[in-house]
């Protein structure tokens, strides 16, 4: 059973169709990309599996379980963790305090243990934990918003577009981290424009073309393949 | 200038301005989290001065004043509380995706319905509520005497414990957190876990139940009211939380300490007949140099 899988998912804004026949598995344990262009609808598939927009066609399953129906607020509960595009991390909270609300769906048990793992996986925001977290750096802020996600334990982590606006070196950081994240057993989900890097650490990919599957296989193959070295990689 | 005139305005100032103040939060709190503005708050605090009335005449001198006093506030702002959530649910919650006029349009329609409902049932008179706590202090300065009645006192001391604590809550606890978080970012906030309809119910909930402290302590110290009490000191409470900066928590206690320390000032050494006048044109100046008031952040478009 995968842990999570799009079955034919179709979603619109309205009348304009965002998503078309999309289906997309997810093993426990693997690192899986969505690669494609901006605006092709990936955002906007992370966003169905928390019901805003919701499925208008196909179903989404998670451990087996169809959580299509699920409202927004309801899906972290299962083991779901977002990280989203933009980061979104609460600009006048401190920190600490955005590390807290990661918390939310499992009570502050395990508080204590858990500051201190994302801390050590991220020491910026350790020197940082007191600092609202408006006035950190795109970079911070993303730590921040993964450091976020952590705090709920999720068996699946999502991360959408994590490299967007940040220079290189911290590029290079972060999907590291990424990397690390998984070999502790968490699964990732990754939504990247950054194909070259998404594919390299990707056990597999797809590429989403307006709206639809266009392309699947490893990262490997789909590295080599030359439609996506033309269209995404600049080749 | 007389010293005392000054001191006795500026103590009546403190116990005007600390009940705006109660209220103010209320619109400020709605006002940041769902940014509409709650039309029907004051009207709240209206029916919450009837069941202050209701409370003390049911007790009747069958107990000691203390006692009344206690149980006239956990019955009072109780009610009133579940009032406040009824309200929400029923009038603004099924409009949470409806154009933003929609809700406010909505809330005009419960301000009218609640000043019109109460004033066919319980009459369009005056109320009167007998004195539970009389006396107070007194003091000779410079050539005159300066009075400040318990019941004052008592209106200072609870809205300072009130707002304390209403500030406690939303600075250190996880509740408070999670109305911060819904503020700032509802969408980000509902994707980690939060019940975003729940925390918009509690924010009405508690405006509602301070509110309704400051409707128990005004009907106490000024002894009565009638039904269009709501509006005239609901628009009071609305321009000190403009004044602050609408959405800010400490915000809205300053703008209402202001706001009544000016208006008794002026009362006092200009003309009260204009005090109303006086008070607005603070709003409209304050505005015009600092348009998001004196704590509020600045509108930023969010892209």
């Amino acid at each position: 059973m995968a842990l999570l899988e799009f079955r034919n998912v179709c979603a619109s804004y309205g009348p304009i169709a965002a998503l078309n026949d999309v289906s997309i598995v997810v093993e426990t344990g693997e690192i899986v990309t969505l690669v494609g262009a901006n605006g092709a609808g990936k955002s906007t598939l992370l966003m169905t599996i928390f019901g805003a927009p919701p499925c208008s066609g196909g179903k989404i399953y998670f451990e087996g379980q169809d959580i299509s129906t699920l409202q927004t607020h309801e899906v972290s509960r299962l083991g779901i963790a977002q990280v989203p595009e933009g980061r979104r991390v609460f600009q006048s909270m401190t920190v600490e305090e955005n590390l807290y609300m990661g918390t939310t769906p499992i009570g502050d048990r395990y508080l204590k243990e858990d500051l201190e793992k994302v801390y050590s996986l991220f020491p910026r925001l350790r020197d940082r934990r007191l600092q609202r977290s408006g006035t950190m750096s795109g970079g911070e802020q993303q730590m921040l918003a993964i450091g976020r996600a952590l705090m709920m334990r999720p068996k699946l982590l999502l991360l959408d577009e994590p490299s967007l606006g940040l220079a290189p070196l911290i590029v290079n950081q972060i999907f590291s981290t990424i990397k690390d994240i998984s070999k502790t057993g968490t699964t990732v989900f990754l939504v990247e424009q950054n194909a070259n890097q998404a594919l390299k650490i990707a056990h597999r990919g797809y590429v989403l073309v307006n709206g639809r599957i266009q392309l699947s296989g490893t990262g490997k193959e789909l590295l080599g393949n030359a439609d996506v070295r033309k269209a995404y990689l600049g080749e | 200038m007389d010293s005392h005139i000054l001191i006795q305005q500026l103590a009546n100032g403190l116990v005007l301005g600390s009940t705006y103040g109660l209220i103010a939060v209320g619109y400020t709190m709605v006002y940041g989290i769902i940014g509409m503005i709650n039309f029907a708050h004051g009207d709240i605090y209206m029916v919450s001065a009837y069941l202050t009335a209701l409370v003390l005449a049911l007790l009747g001198a069958s107990v000691s004043p203390v006692v009344a006093l206690i149980v006239a506030f956990v019955l009072v702002v109780g009610l009133t509380a579940v009032f406040g959530f009824s309200i929400e649910r029923i009038a603004y919650k099924p409009l949470r995706k409806s154009p933003r006029l929609a809700p406010l349009i909505s809330a005009i329609g419960v301000s009218l319905i609640l000043q019109n409902y109460v004033q066919i049932t319980q009459g369009a008179r005056n109320q009167a509520v007998p004195t539970l706590i009389p006396g107070g202090l007194e003091w000779n300065v410079g050539g005159g005497v300066v009075g400040i009645t318990w019941v004052q006192v008592m209106i200072i001391i609870v809205s300072q414990l009130a707002m304390g604590a209403l500030t406690w809550m939303i600075s250190r606890t996880a509740l408070g957190r999670a109305c911060r978080a819904t503020e700032q970012d509802p969408k980000m906030a509902a994707i980690l876990g939060i019940n975003t309809d729940r925390i918009i119910a509690i924010v009405f909930t508690l405006g509602a139940a301070m509110a309704a402290v400051a409707g128990v302590l005004v009907t106490l110290n000024y002894g009565s009211f009638d039904f269009s009490i709501g509006f005239v000191t609901g628009i009071k409470a609305f321009t000190a939380a403009v004044l602050g900066g609408i959405g800010s928590l400490p915000g809205a206690m300053i703008g209402g300490l202001l706001l009544g320390l000016s208006e008794s000032l002026f009362s006092g050494f200009v003309n009260s007949d204009y005090k109303d006048v006086f008070a607005f044109s603070l709003l409209v100046l304050v505005l015009i140099f600092k348009p998001s008031g004196l704590l509020g952040r600045p509108q930023v478009e969010k892209v």
